[in-house]
């Protein structure tokens, strides 16, 4: 879903985006709102549900926030100064592909906005707010299905990298201020043509934001989010080039007993596994990855297993890529898995 | 008479034939008598040819056109369900734009900027002008997707590149540019240059769109605030009807609620009238088709009484005898109309690429519509072709059932007693029908009455011909001439029928043609006459895209301080939408003194006082029509937000926009708008002074963006173009009357052929009895004269009659005008020349094949 920074980040930009450094304190609550001095930012919600009757599915949600490099002397009403977008995908075992639909719109007329203070997103009909409860709720209508959840945290807040400085390139300036809420609890409806049912489940939500984000090396990034079963959370990302060498790698890990580390670039590994076809694109994705980290000294292997194989988005119709991003498990723990720039290069 | 064996055998079966009979008897006399003069079968033939083929182009051009208009419309429109469009370029207030979007039922609103401008400049009204539109992409993509620009290359990362413009291929044509290019783009008096970033691939053909952003489109353009448009799709399932409803209530006056419907329905009214005009011209082509096979056929069944008189004492009976000249008919009917079809989508095809989708009509431009084959009109226009052959085949085909078979054995020409007063009473009724028809009101906003009344007053104008013709020639019957005259007019009041039938031909033509040559010429010399009162100044300036503003007070008061300028009045035009089925009418602010307003007002009629307090317009003739507005009435017009109510002062001839303008004060306009900006000028100069510099002189005063789209023009120039728009989209009238003449010549000529061939036996008794050559020439030429001649007179009568239905029915309830009449004499002359000498001629060259047979022969045949 994070390919759609790609949209707005072309050009030589005539605005002065803030800038990410490491060392700014992430304070809360104020920090779970929009930070519309910087380039880009999302929220991104990924989970698994289960039905009453014991089905699954995979869900994600995105809201994603972008400032594009527009004249900002322009007073209309419709400048572009912000831009929100939307996104939700079912990945549905039954069905054996995603479902998915998106929201877009440029900030404004109170059609969409994105609030400064907390949580409190909305683009049109779809939104996504921070209760005073600390509880997130979102709902999203899309085509032939509807999610209406709410999700609980039941952990702290896990920042990333350097207290919250995330870096994604060997410059310092390839970073995002980054924090995740893993092991959230999800309770809600689930509407699938037309017939809603109660779901619950487990979710992760990541908040990023940027102004530098990748490095112009890379054409593509695998991302990895996992609830363990245990109460651990490993989170795992790898920008690759052209050859499919990691330009950079990072993560971390933080066990049940909330004891964290940061992984450098030479702890993390991905081997590619078994490989799927998409009969559509023709575009080949590692969707079972085996992925080495190392933990606490000693390397920990995990063999990944998708959901089900074609959790592929082709969104070249509204002007974005193609990708894979589905539900996930591994041994003692399930997630969601991110694979971007297998059918061309995502251009920055 | 060997053939007459074969009909021997008749009687040995069966009385009055087994079903076998009529069919062989019908094969064989058809077969026969087309094998013997296959000249006449052409003509026939021909005749419904071409006015099934002009019925069907006239169709097909005019879909076409329809079509092109679909086409514009919603290619500006985008496809959007509903949209709400302001009333006045101005537009509404941008908060519309929430508020329409919350709405239940609205899936997405995408606001829209959208103003008329011009690319490059301006060197004939019309050139380099395209639509803008400023529009959210990221709404417009699911609402309008047509509208959405795809970048040939750097992705969509140009999106809201503020330089960059989306053109449809229409404009790129048009602007004579490639992607990449650099363009000007001025509209509301602003210039701003843009690159060409791609081209609308969705948009449709002939379209000169351009695309921008809509914020900057606001910004650049002078539009912060206001919206033009908002385009909507609804959610899916939604009650179209209570969606709109609930719009409704919340739009402000200066908007309006349009649907695709409503959209197709201003583009038809755009040219319906004008279409519908066209459609029944080719109708009259048919129907002048059908009197030529009637008097074909007529002529033919005449000649060959004595055959079916036979045929009657051999025991055919009556019905199978009316069957047979019925079949004729249809069978010459399917030929002609085949060909017809055939004839007519060629004619189409070629307006179309020549003239455009109107045929010249100014609505659609030449060479972008698509002419599509209709196979259903093709075949309801056969269908009509054959109906008309067959309805003209059955008052011969009756009247040949009718004989007495005794009397017709005998006789070849009329049968009918000479002393007999031909019956006028049944014309004089459908003349008398035609009149009350005339009365009537427009049905379904089109002049159907009126074109009933011109056919009712067609038939019976023919039908009382052959009682007038006596009329006109008792005179002549009294008087002692010499013998090749006297023996002319005495065959012509001795055969009123068939006198009638070659007369049938001439009137229709020449009263068809006639009524179409009277309101032409009237029209041409009213719109002359009101372009000289209309044009009191030396200088008109008007500025092109300038509909959302155009010069302020300050570019005024310079150009006013032009040297040489002695008065300058300015005025503002804005087209107002105030129906939205009805195109938009034109709203002017002008200098007009309320105490007298016809100084710079064409007015016509009675004019109201204007009560204290109230604010005054002048509404245009078509206005008045359209809105049912008469001196002394109120109407609303929605300006500056509000609907204000205003008082009709006066009706005042305008011939320029069919749909509507309204004059009002510049002064009021500024107040009511607070728009104090003007579109154009009217400059007088002090004597003496040199027009051509001043001209150039005020171009190098006015603001930058607007010097290259103001159009300067002389009275003179502005005249000469005016009357040759006219001219060109009356081409097609011309053509169609034209068609009308040699129609009417071939039915002359043919009528007269055969009638002479018919007479083969007549002219051998007069050999006989001492008539010289040269006199049976002489009486020949005598009779097609003095043919032609009292059809002239006739068809000048009824021609002029109808001219007056169309004039003061048909052009007042289609396009909402009056004009004065005047007739074209020079034309009556020439007409009534070329008529006669054709008649006379055509009587002659045929007299000239009959006579060159033996003249006992031709007597010992008869006996």
């Amino acid at each position: 879903m994070k390919w759609l920074l790609a949209l707005f980040l072309l050009a030589a930009a005539p605005v002065d985006y803030a800038v990410v450094r490491p060392g700014v304190p992430i304070v809360f609550p104020r920090d779970h709102g929009a930070h519309p001095d910087y380039r880009t930012e999302w929220w991104y919600v990924t989970g698994w549900l289960r039905t009453a009757d014991g089905g699954q599915r995979g869900f994600q949600v995105t809201f994603f926030r972008s400032r594009p490099s527009v004249n900002e002397a322009n007073p209309s009403g419709f400048a572009p100064r912000q831009i929100l977008f939307a996104h939700a995908a079912l990945s549905d075992p039954g069905l054996r592909k995603l479902r998915h639909d998106q929201r877009i719109a440029r900030a404004g007329f109170g059609l969409a906005e994105a609030n400064v203070a907390d949580t409190d997103v909305h683009v049109d009909d779809w939104s996504m707010q921070r209760g005073t409860d600390g509880v997130f709720r979102t709902r999203v209508q899309g085509d032939g299905f509807a999610l209406d959840l709410a999700l609980a945290p039941t952990q702290p807040p896990l920042l990333q990298g350097q207290a919250g400085y995330s870096q994604k390139g060997p410059r310092p300036q390839d970073a995002s201020h980054y924090y995740s809420m893993p092991h959230l609890k999800v309770s809600g409806t689930l509407t699938e043509t037309g017939m809603a049912q109660p779901v619950t489940g487990t979710a992760w939500l990541d908040r990023e934001w940027s102004s530098s984000y990748l490095n112009p090396r890379a054409i593509g990034w695998d991302w990895l989010g996992l609830n363990m079963d245990d109460g651990g959370a490993l989170t795992l990302f790898r920008v690759r080039d052209a050859a499919g060498a990691a330009v950079w790698a990072g993560g971390s890990y933080r066990g049940a007993d909330g004891r964290q580390v940061a992984f450098a670039p030479g702890d993390v590994r991905f081997q590619a596994g078994r490989r799927w076809r998409s009969p559509r694109t023709g575009t080949s994705y590692p969707v079972a990855p085996t992925v080495t980290v190392m933990l606490r000294g000693k390397p920990r292997t995990l063999t990944i297993a998708p959901l089900f194989d074609d959790q592929e988005l082709d969104s070249r119709r509204g002007g974005g890529p193609v990708y894979w991003e589905g539900a996930v498990t591994v041994p003692g723990g399930r997630g969601y898995l991110e694979l971007t720039g297998y059918q061309a290069p995502l251009k920055m | 008479m060997p053939t007459m064996m074969e009909w021997g055998l008749g009687p040995a079966a069966p009385a009055a034939g087994g079903p076998s009979l009529p069919v062989t008897a019908a094969r064989w006399m058809v077969l026969g008598e087309w094998r013997a003069h296959p000249a006449r079968l052409v003509v026939g033939v021909l005749a419904i040819a071409v006015g099934v083929a002009l019925g069907f182009a006239v169709h097909l051009v005019n879909r076409t056109a329809l079509a092109s208009f679909d086409r514009a419309i919603s290619s500006v429109n985008g496809a959007a369900d509903l949209q709400v469009h302001s009333a006045t370029p101005a537009g509404f207030a941008e908060a519309l734009y929430p508020r329409v979007a919350g709405i239940e039922g609205v899936a997405t609103a995408s606001p829209v900027v959208e103003l008329t401008a011009t690319a490059g400049p301006a060197a004939t009204p019309g050139q380099g002008r395209l639509t803008l539109l400023g529009l959210d992409i990221l709404r417009a993509a699911t609402v309008t997707p047509s509208l959405v620009g795809m970048a040939v290359a750097g992705g969509p990362g140009r999106t809201f590149d503020p330089d960059g413009v989306f053109v449809s291929r229409a404009a790129l044509q048009a602007m004579a540019r490639r992607i990449g290019d650099p363009v000007t783009i001025t509209a509301a008096g602003r210039s701003r240059s843009f690159t060409i970033a791609g081209v609308l691939a969705g948009a449709g053909d002939g379209q000169a769109l351009a695309v921008i952003d809509i914020a900057d489109a606001q910004w650049r353009f002078g539009q912060l605030g206001r919206l033009q448009r908002i385009d909507i799709r609804l959610v899916e399932g939604a009650d179209r009807a209570a969606v709109m409803r609930r719009l409704a209530a919340i739009l402000p006056a200066d908007a309006e609620l349009g649907s695709p419907d409503s959209a197709a329905q201003r583009s038809d009214s755009l040219s319906r009238a004008y279409r519908v005009n066209l459609e029944m011209l080719a109708m009259v082509a048919l129907l002048t088709g059908g009197f030529l096979v009637y008097s074909a056929q007529s002529l033919s069944v005449a000649r060959r009484r004595p055959q079916f008189a036979l045929l009657r004492v051999l025991g055919l009976q009556r019905r199978a005898l009316t069957q047979q000249v019925v079949i004729e008919g249809a069978l010459l009917g399917l030929a002609g109309s085949l060909l017809g079809i055939a004839l007519g989508y060629g004619v189409a095809d070629l307006a179309v690429s020549l003239l455009g989708g109107d045929l010249g009509g100014g609505y659609v431009r030449p060479g972008i519509a698509q002419l599509a084959f209709d196979p259903l009109a093709a075949l309801a226009f056969a269908a009509i072709g054959v109906a008309v052959a067959v309805a003209s085949s059955l008052v011969p085909a009756l009247s040949a059932a009718h004989a007495q078979p005794a009397v017709a054995l005998k006789t070849v020409g009329d049968a009918g007693d000479p002393r007999r007063l031909p019956l006028a009473w049944p014309g004089l009724v459908l003349l008398g029908a035609g009149g009350l028809a005339a009365l009537g009101p427009p049905l379904w906003g089109l002049p159907l009455l009126g074109y009933a009344a011109m056919a009712l007053l067609l038939a019976g104008g023919i039908a009382v011909m052959p009682r007038l013709a006596r009329v006109l020639l008792a005179p002549l019957q009294r008087l002692a001439l010499p013998p090749a005259l006297d023996l002319a007019v005495k065959r012509l009041w001795g055969a009123p029928g068939q006198a009638a039938v070659a007369l049938c031909g001439i009137v229709a033509s020449t009263s068809l043609m006639v009524a179409m040559a009277v309101m032409v010429s009237s029209f041409r010399g009213s719109v002359d006459a009101w372009l000289v009162q209309i044009l009191p100044s030396d200088i008109y300036m008007h500025i092109e895209g300038t509909e959302a503003g155009g010069l302020d007070p300050v570019a005024q008061a310079r150009l006013a301080g032009t040297p040489g300028v002695a008065i300058a009045r300015f005025v503002r035009q804005v087209p107002l939408r105030l129906a939205v089925d009805k195109p938009a009418v034109i709203l002017s602010g002008q200098p007009i003194d309320p105490a007298n307003p016809g100084a710079y007002l064409a007015l016509i009629g009675r004019t109201a006082a204007i009560p204290r307090g109230e604010t005054p317009v002048w509404v245009s003739e078509p206005m008045g029509w359209i809105y049912g507005l008469k001196p002394g009435d109120h109407m609303t017009l929605p300006l500056g937000g509000a609907a204000r109510q205003v008082f009709v002062a006066g009706i005042w001839r305008d011939y320029a926009r069919q749909f509507g303008a309204i004059a009002m004060r510049d002064s009021d306009f500024a107040r009511a708008t607070g728009d104090r900006t003007m579109t154009e000028a009217a400059i007088d100069v002090a004597p003496g002074t040199d027009i051509p510099a001043t001209i150039t002189a005020l171009r190098s005063r006015l603001p930058g963006g607007m010097a290259s789209q103001a159009l300067f023009g002389e009275p003179r120039q502005m005249r000469a173009l005016a009357l040759s728009i006219f001219d060109r989209s009356f081409a097609i009238t011309y053509a169609l009357e034209a068609i009308a003449i040699v129609i009417g010549l071939i039915g002359v000529a043919a009528t007269f052929s055969a009638q002479t061939l018919a007479r083969v036996r007549e002219f051998g008794m007069l050999r006989h009895v001492g008539v010289r050559r040269r006199q049976v020439m002489a009486m020949l030429a005598a009779e097609g004269a003095l043919l032609g001649a009292v059809g002239v007179v006739a068809g000048l009568g009824l021609g002029v009659v109808m001219s007056q239905v169309l004039i003061h029915v048909v052009n007042p309830q289609s396009f909402h005008w009056t004009m004065d009449t005047r007739l074209p004499w020079g034309l009556f002359a020439g007409l009534a020349v070329a008529l006669v000498v054709a008649a006379a001629g055509t009587a002659v060259l045929a007299g000239r094949r009959a006579l060159s047979s033996d003249a006992v022969r031709a007597v010992r045949d008869d006996w």
